[in-house]
């Protein structure tokens, strides 16, 4: 049963933006498939408005529409292309929300279009609740006890019969998004007020609890034939209770015989059967008593998913690639497995290592949040380690997160009797550190505490007694007479790091590696082969383990080592897997291209991309004993630290002075970028003018400092990534309180907090550069649209820019080759300025890729990464000009005339809730919290902005009411977009302030009480109370000073819990507005990315 | 932990850790790539004779319970893992397997490099092997035996092509498994003994069929005594070109038209009843994700292998072939089930005699259950005769 020949063209729907729970994993799973299809002859038209994925390249569809996964989009696009199928089960929830609605509006009847690998009824049977329990019950197999419920009287009726606690689950949600834990009727009452509001179908599913359970996954795939194949379990270390997103979850299921989990495939397999998913893969969740084995099952996915992306890195089989195949029609046995070559897909994976994924998060992004772990997800990302055993793959997990905290320590005492007790007794409740609790508990007790851990936490005492293995090599470590080959041997095997070691021995990283080498112990490396080495695998993907025997084959190709960029993060995502990934597309000729990374969602880590995969942690030892061994292999050429992020890069001069061989920018050049001194030679040398800055360590020496260069000022501690900690001060009041919070208790500062002037109202501009060491290309000039002081990965911006002269544009141009040159750039160059008061101010430079390089690559249609890579290699820009890897003249400057393109961040802010249950404050900074970006791209800003509008969240009102409040500062700078609005038909609503000024300027508005001024028996709804009841469409709130700050976080929380545009910046407010015209004027247009650039 | 080694017979050595009993044990050594169901493997009588290595880095983990074993020991000759469990953990778990081993006398090795060893044996084939520890890595003065001399000791035990096992598991006394309460049986059948695993009768009881389970030395007229409806024949260990009596057993099961069903053991006998050779894989087929083509269905199926021998049929054609054996006195036979792996035969059916037999284990334990409509294909055939 081969190929369906009856299908021409196939339209494929990404994912969109990168959010919590729905990541980079579908830019894995969408590119493999966009690549299987075409190979396949079809004609691929994918729709994906996200720029910084792989898949959206215009490579890897024959049409690529970058257009707002909307309805209305969709609908364009398939009167436009008249796709044969519509394959929606590789883009996450929202590739399936958008077919089921696609199917609901008859476009795909009208339209002749066939939805292939999920049917509209598996989709329901599998997300509506209650059809999905009689599913699992038809097959045999039972659920939670529950209830579904429409309205609170509802839950609470449910309440009453099913007992607290109770967990609540809204339908058609992802990522767990609304859904909680309720112990009390209050709870409930939040919690499943938010899930009503969430859910599409204003549907929230009540259930028993089986907090505390054992939890199992299975990714399964059935083909049309009926042949279905387990392709993994995994097995979630933290208990049910937590979101499988934010659990530490490992591979394959480690405590459960083979009775117990056969019976777990039966189900799964009758549930797959019975839910009619009749090609492609699905992923199922369990939930086992501990007590007793009895089985429940938790839900079912009929789509790829986070959890397959991790499966299939996990054992090797490719399931977004043959979940495609499949839906055109051919069956497993078809499809060769591609690692051996040599036998079909038809069959289940076994695997002879242990995988360990370890969840990353951003609390300290969010400090007002609730850190408890609960069922909706709040991680960002995660980093996955094989080994070949538990303890190896964990240790290897958790220093994969590249975040201070994260792994085991023996440092100082063991906790005292008097402390265990609550220490025990707080691993009850999940947080982000619980596994470290739970150490640090066994290091007190040994073995015998396992009981009382094993009580308080539900994590499996198998798990609990590893745990205590490490801490017991960690004793015979910290005993040893002197570091012998033994002891060291089994610290290695039990994945302990050298740092680890040299912590414990109080020596250094450098003295354990040498002691270490001089015993010839070194990890060998093996491959994941999915067989257990039954037969021979021709992939290269490997994972280090101390163990015998080496599979590293020796080459004569030179090899480039391509460092990625780790864990997703919130400041260093998926754009920075975009650049690694171009790095190994271009290179992949002429060098054996060796990618190392560790995070399972990415396009990098997909084997069929580098020549070698390393899944392994990007720390320095790691990187080294990789060198290493690819160096006994064969010729190493170089190794590229510039394109995956900070990460990477914070190893670079390290790696250099180990002898390593860095491509690019040398660690020297990238260094004085990042030192304020060497650059701010290389501004004076070069005549740039950068904002008054000064340091300072005490109270006292930070009012003197922004006495001299004037409020406002933009405070920061030394050494800060991606914003931390930044705020922008506008009186000295307020500077004292941020001193005071941010020194330590002494009061001076152990580095000095960094005072900068800070340019309000500047236009802030970015700009993404290639330089050879002679000629600068400037790739792209993007202005922000909001003012300066917002972080760049939070503001929306548009390139081309909208309002700079051709003489600033050269301005910049001149400024950025002088930077680059006086820097020593080779590569990519990222640079951040300000014009205010027409002077150019340079903020920062970055002298590697950026999160915008994607972005501008997809909106100039120029390949920026590949053009670095190959520069790094050898090649001048002239050289890529004459190639045609180039254009002749800028691309910055020669953008195809008409398209513009603008970039717009998602904010995850309804996921993190305070202790209180409120969502955390939405206000932008200077410190970056979105997770991801759209790209909206039409032929006038406008149109261009509100696309990006529709993308990010779903759109601005068309009309309704609009509620203004505004720090006095803006007052002025509103009432022009105010009037338009009003003009437009807009009602105005606005505090006593901001109410008076708009009358004064004969703008029509009503006042609403703020929520400070009470609302009461009498004093009729606050204005939280109109958002809340859905009365306000749309939110003008710009915070102005601590205490308004305060005042407008009950109004930002409101309106974001109701899932509605905030605007907080009038540059903001001026974009919005013309959006909104723009909007009205009718309906845009789409287009596919090929045709403009062509 | 105590020293022991693992010794190939063509010299190569792996250094490790005693695991289970101390000693020396012999056999020859295969792996086998599941990654549940210890206790069945251990407890399966097709291993007599093998050194097992798991290829599952940890092993032990759900402790040893009652009710999962497959016979009434362990028949592993020797048994070599990576990490065994420290702590078992189950709420069925009644005892440790180190301690399992330890008291069935099984001499173990862990702390090996057990993917080293698998993909030696994936390209040097299956062969004989040894692990020593305590008295057996030590000679009387306290002195390490020369290595020289434990491959000297492998290479002194019997290979085993040419190794006839049966007799050593097959059940001393016959014995019946009937069906559960509140299932009518529906047909009697004699399951010949040759390493029974205990989900087999399970399997068919559940379905209504009275089980006779009979040593391997059962002879025709004994069966006939039993008026069977269907005859079956076991899985077992050794080399199905040494089978004894139970052969002609089988042609006469055959001769008289009593529907046959074999599994395994019991498949390579009916194979060879019917006139064609068997032959020794490279190294075997043992795990439980191998996927396997049901030429009648066109269905795959992801089956339980435990064998090291297999039947030379031909496969490069579908039509049915004469059976070599009597001048064509069986008839027609199919290859009925082939394994998409490596092409090899997993599944005969006559067309002309109510016989047919799996390579495989549709009786799973450990494994998938994909294959199960075996049982009631063989139900089938009786009340189709």
């Amino acid at each position: 049963m081969p190929k369906r020949t009856d299908i021409a063209s196939v339209m494929v729907i990404g994912s969109g933006p990168i959010v919590i729970g729905q990541a980079c994993e579908f830019d894995y799973s969408g590119t493999q498939a966009c690549r299987v299809l075409k190979d396949e002859g079809l004609r691929v038209i994918l729709v994906n408005s996200n720029p910084a994925t792989i898949m959206t390249d215009p490579e890897f569809a024959d049409a690529t529409y970058i257009e707002p996964i909307t309805l209305e989009a969709l609908t364009a696009i398939i009167a436009k292309e008249r796709p044969d199928a519509l394959l929606p089960t590789l883009g996450g929830q929202t590739a399936l929300n958008a077919a089921i609605a696609l199917d609901a509006a008859g476009v795909l009847e009208r339209y002749n279009v066939e939805l292939i690998g999920a049917k509209v009824e598996s989709i329901r049977a599998g997300e509506d609740r209650q059809e999905f329990k009689g599913v699992v019950e038809r097959a045999g197999a039972e659920v939670a006890r529950s209830r579904i419920a429409h309205s609170m009287a509802d839950c609470l009726a449910a309440a009453e019969e099913l007992g607290y606690p109770l967990v609540v689950r809204p339908s058609f949600t992802m990522g767990g998004l609304g859904s909680g834990i309720a112990y009390s009727a209050e709870d409930l009452h939040r919690i499943a007020g938010a899930g009503l509001h969430y859910s599409p179908t204003a549907e929230v599913l009540l259930e028993e609890s089986v907090i505390g359970w054992k939890e199992f996954e299975l990714e399964i795939m059935r083909d049309k034939a009926d042949n279905v194949v387990v392709v993994c379990s995994i097995e979630n270390l933290d208990p049910m209770g937590v979101h499988t997103g934010d659990s530490i979850t490992v591979a394959p299921a480690l405590t459960l015989t083979d009775r117990e989990y056969q019976r777990l495939r039966d189900i799964g397999l009758a549930v797959i059967r019975e839910v009619g998913v009749d090609t492609g893969g699905c992923n199922i969740q369990f939930a086992v008593n501990p007590q007793d084995g009895r089985i429940i099952v938790i839900e079912m996915n009929p789509r790829v998913s986070r959890s397959s992306a991790l499966a299939s890195k996990a054992t090797g089989f490719p399931i977004a690639k043959i979940a495609a195949r499949l839906a055109i029609g051919y069956t497993l046995d078809e499809i060769p497995n591609d690692i051996t070559g040599s036998t079909p897909a038809s069959f289940e994976p076994s695997i002879d290592y242990i995988v360990v994924k370890v969840p990353r998060f951003a609390f300290e992004k969010f400090p007002a949040a609730d850190p408890t772990l609960t069922t909706t997800m709040k991680s960002v990302g995660e980093a996955m380690a094989l080994g070949r055993s538990f303890t190896e793959a964990l240790g290897k997990a958790m220093r994969s997160i590249d975040k201070k905290g994260t792994r085991f320590h023996w440092r100082g005492e063991p906790p005292t009797a008097g402390d265990l007790e609550a220490l025990i007794a707080s691993t009850a409740v999940p947080t982000e550190g619980r596994l470290i609790d739970v150490q640090q508990a066994l290091r007190a007790t040994g073995t015998p505490g396992i009981a009382a851990l094993h009580q308080a936490s539900g994590i499996d005492p198998w798990f609990l007694d590893q745990i205590c293995l490490i801490n017991e090599v960690a004793e015979a470590v910290r005993l040893a007479p002197a570091l012998g080959r033994e002891v060291l041997e089994q610290a290695k095997r039990h994945g302990l790091s050298d740092e680890q070691i040299g912590e414990i021995r109080n020596l250094s990283e450098e003295a354990v590696r040498e002691i270490r080498h001089a015993f010839g112990l070194r990890p060998v490396y093996k491959m994941v082969d999915t067989c257990a080495g039954e037969f021979a695998a021709r992939t290269p993907y490997l994972y280090s383990s101390y163990d015998l025997e080496s599979e590293v084959r020796p080459r004569t190709k030179p090899a480039v080592l391509i460092l990625g960029s780790g864990p997703n993060r919130i400041g260093q995502g998926i754009e920075f897997d975009y650049s690694c990934v171009h790095a190994s597309l271009v290179l992949g000729e002429r060098y054996e291209t060796v990618m190392i990374n560790c995070n399972p969602e990415t396009v990098s880590t997909d084997y069929d991309i580098s020549g070698r995969l390393y899944f392994e942690p990007l720390t320095f030892e790691d990187v080294m004993e990789i060198y290493h061994a690819e160096t006994e292999a064969g010729p190493v050429a170089g190794v590229i630290v510039q394109l995956g992020g900070q990460t990477p890069l914070s190893l670079a001069q390290r790696l250099a002075d180990a002898g390593l061989p860095i491509w690019g920018t040398s660690p020297e050049a990238i260094d004085a970028a990042e030192n304020r001194g060497v650059f701010g030679r290389v501004l004076a040398d070069a005549g740039l003018p950068a904002p008054a800055y000064g340091t300072a360590l005490s109270v006292a020496e930070a009012q003197a400092v922004a006495e001299r260069i004037g409020y406002p000022v933009l405070v920061r501690p030394s050494y800060v990534l991606g914003g931390r900690g930044m705020e922008i001060v506008y009186d000295a009041a307020q500077l004292e309180e941020y001193m005071i919070k941010a020194l330590p208790a002494g009061g001076r500062a152990d580095a000095p907090v960094l005072i900068d002037r800070f340019l309000d109202d500047a236009i802030e501009i970015d700009v993404d550069a290639l330089y050879d060491g002679q000629e600068l290309f400037l790739g792209g000039v993007m202005e922000h649209i909001e003012e300066a002081g917002i972080h760049s990965g939070d503001s929306a911006c548009v390139l081309p820019p909208v309002t700079l002269s051709n003489r600033d544009i050269a301005r910049i141009r001149q400024s950025t080759e002088a930077i680059a040159r006086g820097v020593g750039v080779l590569g990519l160059i990222n640079i951040q300025y300000a014009l205010m008061s027409d002077v150019l101010y340079v903020l920062e430079a970055n002298p590697r890729a950026s999160r915008t390089v994607p972005f501008v690559s997809k909106a100039t249609g120029v390949p920026l990464a590949k053009a670095a890579c190959l520069l790094m290699a050898g090649a001048t820009i002239a050289s890529l000009k004459a190639d045609g890897v180039l254009p002749a003249t800028d691309s910055a400057l020669s953008l195809e005339p008409g398209y513009t393109a603008v970039k717009e961040a998602v904010l995850p802010f309804s996921r993190f809730r305070t202790a209180a249950g409120k969502i955390v404050d939405t206000v932008l900074g200077p410190e970056m919290r979105s997770t991801g970006e759209v790209m909206g791209r039409d032929r006038s800003f406008p149109a261009a902005f509100a696309k990006s509008q529709l993308a990010s969240y779903g759109g601005l009102p068309m009309g309704g009411t609009v509620f203004v409040s505004v720090a006095d500062r803006d007052k002025r700078s509103i009432i022009f977009p105010i009037k338009e609005l009003v003009e437009m038909g807009f009602e105005v609503i606005a505090t006593a302030g901001t109410a008076s000024v708009l009358r004064r300027n004969s703008i029509p508005c009503r006042e609403v009480l703020k929520v400070s001024e009470g609302g009461g028996q009498d004093g009729g709804p606050t204005i939280v109370d109109l958002i809340l009841s859905g009365q306000v469409d749309m939110v003008v709130n710009t915070p102005s000073g601590a205490g308004a700050r305060a005042d407008g976080y009950e109004i930002r929380a409101a309106i974001t819990a109701m899932n509605r545009p905030i605007v907080t910046t009038t540059q903001n407010l001026a974009a919005v507005v013309q959006a909104i015209e723009a909007e009205k004027a009718g309906p845009f247009g789409v287009a596919p990315i090929q045709e403009a650039v062509a | 932990m105590s020293r022991a080694l693992l010794v190939l017979e063509d010299g190569r050595v792996f250094p490790g850790q005693a695991y289970g009993a101390r000693g020396r044990t012999l056999g020859e050594i295969v792996f086998n790539t599941g990654m549940t169901g210890y206790q069945e493997t251990l407890t399966d009588p097709s291993y007599r004779g093998q050194i097992v290595v798991m290829t599952a880095p940890h092993i032990g983990n759900t402790g040893v319970n009652d009710e999962d074993p497959e016979s009434g020991q362990i028949w592993v000759a020797g048994y070599v893992v990576r990490d065994p469990a420290r702590l078992p953990s189950n709420w069925r778990s009644r005892r440790s397997l180190d301690d399992e081993l330890a008291g069935q006398g099984i001499v173990g090795i862990c702390a090996v490099d057990t993917r080293a060893i698998t993909l030696h044996l994936r390209e040097r084939g299956a062969m004989r092997a040894g692990i020593f520890s305590g008295p057996a890595v030590v000679d009387a003065h306290g002195r390490a035996v020369p290595v020289e001399d434990l491959v000297d000791q492998v290479l002194a035990s019997p290979p085993m092509a040419g190794r006839d096992l049966a007799g050593e598991v097959t059940t001393e006394m016959p014995y019946v498994v009937e069906p559960p309460a509140g299932i009518d049986t529906i047909a009697e059948v004699v399951a010949v003994d040759l390493g029974i695993k205990a989900m087999t009768p399970e399997l068919l009881a559940a379905r209504g069929v009275r089980v006779h389970v009979v040593p391997r030395s059962v002879t025709f007229a004994q069966i006939q005594a039993l008026a069977p409806d269907g005859v079956f024949f076991s899985n077992g260990p050794g080399d199905p070109a040494a089978a004894g009596s139970e052969l002609e057993v089988l042609r006469a099961v055959l001769d008289a038209g009593i529907p046959f069903f074999g599994i395994c053991y019991g498949s390579q006998l009916l194979g060879r009843a019917l006139g064609f050779d068997t032959y020794k894989l490279v190294f075997g087929h043992r795990g439980v994700n191998h996927p396997v083509l049901d030429k009648a269905t066109g269905k795959v199926e992801i089956t339980a292998h435990n064998h090291g021998f297999a039947v030379a049929m031909p496969t490069d054609s579908d039509e049915p072939v004469v059976a070599p054996y009597g001048d064509g006195r069986y008839g027609r036979v199919e290859v009925s089930h082939i394994d998409l792996n490596d092409g090899v035969v997993e599944g005969i059916r006559c067309l002309d005699i109510p016989a047919f037999s799996v390579q495989y284990h549709p009786e799973a334990a450990a494994g998938p259950h994909d294959a199960q409509y075996l049982f009631d294909r063989f139900i089938d055939l009786m009340q189709a005769g």
